[in-house]
């Protein structure tokens, strides 16, 4: 009985990985399906939105902080995407990738100079980091909110890209720029709020996951970053749907095979998987099929 | 010009550099900050340029770079710590199962082809793939690769994730640059063979490149076995300027850094390459090495300047590189004796033209 409960609590917590996982994949997958860029700096603005999160909340109550870490990420997404991208929208694929890496590059040494490379503690936010138990199993709240939390987050997202113009818009441009341009959509805001969209929900992602690792360093954004683009890219980049199943995919799995006692492997395993799929399904689970034409 | 004149040159090139390295070694006291750029920009050199041989000259944008290089390095300290140092390096391993060491150019060849073996394995599956799923899937081959050689039971072999060390380490500059010298020559001969033709024939159009009768397959698998095995060499150099080495230091971070001086040097260009590896260790290393400390002008500290400023600085004038001079430095063109030679004779012959 007590196994059970052991494992009901591994996939609890596998759950609420997937969902930290899941709001960071979307920033991937959205600025993929638009630009055709695979983002490397994505998992440094996580990253800088823990800092935020820190330095915020050294002089603030919490319910400033909250909402200013999420402004602060969202306008340095954009400010990344203004600067760095922007002037290479002519420009060959490969350099704007470049750039991505550049400004990941640059971000990671500001923080490590900014920080003086020590690890900071994240503040504890009351309530969500309490236990709770629920008859045998004992688990944290913030394990529970996370995958709902999720869950909300996407549904809006699903209903600002069907329903509203600016999803419109952006299907339009994920399906065709050129063409999307010439029917008078303005690119440009339009990639300014997909940077809006994924580097808000990235912050959220980066609360609910420093809850639980409530240590910021300034190289924190590699591995979770790398994670979530893996979840993206085994959904099938450029797709949002892809990018939450796999991300709750990866997160399970990852769980249950440090629970088994392979932690070691718990970070390879997720690239076996990945590589796994894209050998039977080259563009991912629900990726478009890519076609190309002489 | 003449080939014979060509070549005559170039060895007296050669020659000249190696000479004055000699030089330098005897001048310069031996921990001068210029010869750890000099032997790490060889070997960045080196791991720049077989990276530059898959993405800038096939067209595969490969991200297993720091893989294949941890391979080399790995294969190379365990083949050739002396069987006395093994009980001191694998203390918690009872000594480790090898009691043997092979001599340091056999291990480096060796180096080499465990990384080219590995990447021939690694190209089964991947180079199906197209384009991003490429650089996702190398980059998590390189991932794999990594918490494998860390795995407890391997400890025997690889000494888990502990670090490697008192394996053979050259002493001179002259050794990092020979050998490098010498594998980038050999890339440059397949480049210029008729496989560096199919390859680059790929990289411009592959659906052409196949109509023409190319093997698709078999030239992308040639490429990133080559690749690899230069990178194995390069990480078996790596780890000797090290003088130890960790797992955990070959991340994608590696990878990234290579592929930004393969960036700067310009994508397809192998004196870019090497010229970006100089340059890019040279001011990591080097030239911005002052702003990290307080420095004081007239009794004023200067603000800012603390540690960590210094990579700030140069992760900036990174990003200029990148956003103004997207071509890199050399652009696909190659610096050549024989271009500054028709440079010089193009000036003249104009001259001469502007007296008539």
């Amino acid at each position: 009985m007590d196994n059970l409960a052991y494992y009901i609590q591994q996939l609890l917590a596998g759950v609420s990985v997937g969902g930290q996982y899941a709001l960071i994949a979307i920033g991937y997958t959205m600025v993929y399906g638009i630009l055709r860029l695979i983002n490397f700096a994505h998992g440094d603005i996580f990253m800088a939105a823990g800092f935020f999160m820190v330095y915020t909340s050294a002089s603030m109550p919490l319910y400033v902080s909250i909402p200013l870490t999420l402004l602060l990420t969202v306008i340095l997404g954009v400010a990344v995407e203004r600067i760095a991208y922007k002037p290479l929208r002519q420009a060959p694929r490969m350099s704007i990738m470049i750039s991505a890496i550049g400004v990941s590059y640059l971000l990671q040494n500001f923080a490590t100079y900014y920080t003086g490379g020590l690890p900071r503690s994240y503040p504890t936010i009351p309530f969500i980091s309490e236990t709770i138990k629920i008859g045998s199993v004992s688990t944290s709240w913030i394990t529970l909110l996370t995958p709902v939390l999720t869950l909300i987050l996407i549904i809006a997202l699903v209903f600002l890209i069907k329903y509203t113009k600016v999803g419109m818009a952006m299907r339009a441009v994920s399906r065709d720029f050129e063409t999307a341009q010439l029917m008078g959509i303005k690119i440009n805001n339009v990639i300014s709020m997909t940077f809006v969209i994924g580097s808000f929900l990235a912050a959220v992602g980066s609360i609910l996951f420093f809850t639980r690792y409530p240590t910021v360093t300034p190289i924190i954004g590699a591995m979770p970053g790398l994670k979530a683009f893996v979840a993206a890219g085994f959904g099938g980049i450029g797709s949002i749907p892809g990018a939450v199943i796999g991300a709750f995919i990866i997160g399970i799995c990852e769980n249950i095979i440090k629970s088994l006692g392979y932690t070691t492997f718990s970070d390879a395993f997720t690239f076996v998987l990945l590589i796994v799929v894209l050998i039977f399904r080259p563009s991912g689970l629900f990726g478009e099929k890519q076609t190309e034409k002489v | 010009m003449n080939p014979k004149v060509k070549w005559s040159i170039a060895a007296v090139l050669i020659l000249l550099l190696l000479g004055g390295l000699y030089m330098l070694e005897q001048i310069l006291p031996a921990n001068s900050i210029i010869f750890t750029v000099l032997q790490k920009g060889a070997i960045y050199s080196l791991i720049a340029v077989s990276l530059n041989l898959l993405n800038g000259f096939t067209g595969l944008f490969s991200l297993g770079q720091a893989g294949f290089m941890l391979i080399g390095a790995y294969t190379y300290a365990v083949l050739t710590i002396p069987p006395e140092s093994r009980a001191a390096v694998y203390q918690y391993y009872d000594g480790g199962i090898i009691d043997f060491a092979l001599p340091v150019p056999v291990a480096m060849i060796l180096a080499g082809v465990a990384a080219g073996i590995c990447a021939f394995l690694i190209g089964l599956p991947v180079l199906r793939m197209k384009g991003d799923y490429l650089a996702i899937a190398t980059l998590g081959f390189a991932e794999i690769i990594r918490a494998i050689v860390q795995y407890d039971k391997l400890g025997p072999i690889t000494n888990g994730s502990n670090l490697l060390r008192s394996f053979p380490v050259f002493h001179s500059t002259l050794f990092p640059f020979i050998v490098s010298g010498i594998c980038i020559a050999v890339i440059c001969l397949l480049i210029n063979s008729s496989y560096g033709r199919a390859f680059k024939a790929i990289r411009d159009d592959e659906i052409a490149a196949e109509a023409m009768g190319i093997n698709l397959f078999m030239h992308k698998e040639m490429a990133l076995v080559t690749s690899a095995f230069f990178a194995g060499i390069g990480g078996a150099l790596l780890a000797m300027f090290q003088m130890m080495v960790q797992a955990r230091a070959f991340t994608s971070a590696m990878t990234y850094e290579i592929l930004l001086i393969v960036v700067i040097g310009g994508i397809g260009s192998v004196t870019g390459s090497v010229i970006a590896s100089f340059l890019f260790i040279a001011s990591s290393e080097w030239w911005l090495r002052f702003l990290d400390e307080a420095q004081f002008i007239g009794g004023m500290q200067v603000p800012f300047l603390r540690p960590g400023f210094r990579m700030v600085v140069f992760s900036v004038i990174i990003m200029f590189v990148v956003l103004f001079y997207r071509k890199g430095i050399m652009g696909t063109k190659e610096f050549s004796i024989e271009g500054i030679y028709r440079f010089f004779t193009k000036g003249r012959s104009k001259a001469g033209k502007g007296a008539k």
